[in-house]
């Protein structure tokens, strides 16, 4: 039963952090302990699989395939979550250097013109 | 279009506002709108934001100053180009936003000028439900009421039109803005940027032109959701 509450904290915070957080290193060291964490977590139910049926039963789940498909869909809806929030960090990374470029260009038109204007002139 | 300017055909050319008009594909339009601008504008600036129908040609045919972007990045992202280099300009006093499809009408951008001029308003927003005349029909109205709402809801002003091209910021309140939405969801960052710098601000009554063309690139009540979503992500 309480592994239902576990699942919808866990879905809430996704969506928090979507929304609300700004990339930081505590949440990319947060991030590389969680990989790391579910890499042992694996390597540990591979070698003894009767491990994740004891957790399932523990948690109130009949089988322990069950408990890796729900743990994985989180994991994916996350893995989702932080991709967007990086390409969107990076189209915003992207758009500053386009102006840049835009504004250098511009710049450099309007010297020209200038310059142009004054030998005319002369 | 001159009945009701002020001053008649004769009026003199503004020589210390900048218009700044994002430009996407709008090749069949955009001449006449810089033209007319012209005429009462002397600085009319156009940021192409990648277009691939020749626009930024014919705008600069036309006399604008012409910005190109190198790819295409949004309209937020044009205009944000356009107030940073208008706000860089030695003598620019205020920054006229201007939609480049002709849906607006330059009387309504002069007289919001001179009602920012002349009563010390450092924000004039076109708004197009203060009065009767604009009819966007049923559908478009829900859409950009439902705009209006969640900006309102954002950035605690009180508006009644949000997603209307038509602004004029004085160069002060044009410093506070850095905006971040590359697509429509601008609009409403805008009016959250230009709120925060607590500077004065005004509605004004505007017309907008429903042209055919205009309304086959009218925003979508799907595209409205997406601006949604752009707002709630950080």
């Amino acid at each position: 039963m309480w592994f239902q509450i576990v699942l919808i904290v866990a879905m809430v915070g996704i969506a928090i952090y979507l929304m609300r957080s700004t990339p930081s290193a505590r949440h990319l060291a947060i991030r590389r302990v969680l990989v790391f964490l579910a890499l042992a977590a694996g390597v540990v139910v591979v070698l003894a699989p009767g491990w994740l049926s004891a957790i399932a039963r523990l948690v109130g789940i009949g089988r322990g395939a069950d408990l890796l498909f729900y743990s994985a869909i989180v994991a994916f809806l996350f893995y989702v979550v932080v991709e967007y929030k990086r390409s969107v960090e990076l189209n915003r990374t992207n758009t500053r250097l386009a102006r840049e470029i835009t504004l250098l260009r511009s710049r450099l038109d309007d010297e020209v013109g200038r310059r142009s204007d004054d030998d005319t002139a002369r | 279009m001159s009945e009701h300017e002020p001053g008649g055909a004769a009026a003199a050319r503004d020589e210390h506002a900048w218009v700044v008009i994002p430009l996407y594909q709008e090749a069949t339009v955009i001449g006449s709108v810089v033209t007319e601008l012209l005429a009462r504008f002397r600085h009319v600036v156009c940021v192409d934001d990648g277009s691939t129908d020749g626009s930024g040609d014919v705008a600069r045919a036309a006399g604008a100053h012409l910005l190109t972007h190198p790819f295409n990045l949004g309209q937020g992202a044009a205009l944000q180009t356009g107030i940073e280099y208008a706000r860089a300009q030695p003598g620019a006093d205020f920054i006229v936003t201007f939609d480049a499809d002709g849906q607006h009408r330059i009387v309504d951008a002069i007289a919001m000028l001179e009602l920012a001029r002349r009563e010390d308003v450092a924000i004039v927003f076109g708004s197009r439900f203060l009065d009767k005349r604009t009819d966007p029909g049923a559908l478009k109205r829900l859409v950009l009421k439902t705009a209006v709402r969640v900006t309102n809801m954002t950035t605690g002003l009180k508006l009644t039109d949000a997603h209307n091209g038509l602004r004029v910021i004085r160069a002060d309140a044009a410093r506070g803005i850095q905006l971040q939405q590359d697509r429509m969801a601008h609009a409403t960052e805008i009016v959250l940027q230009l709120g925060r710098t607590g500077l004065p601000w005004r509605e004004f009554p505007v017309e907008v032109l429903y042209t055919d063309y205009s309304k086959a690139k009218g925003q979508s009540l799907l595209n409205s959701i997406n601006i949604l979503v752009d707002l709630l992500v950080n």
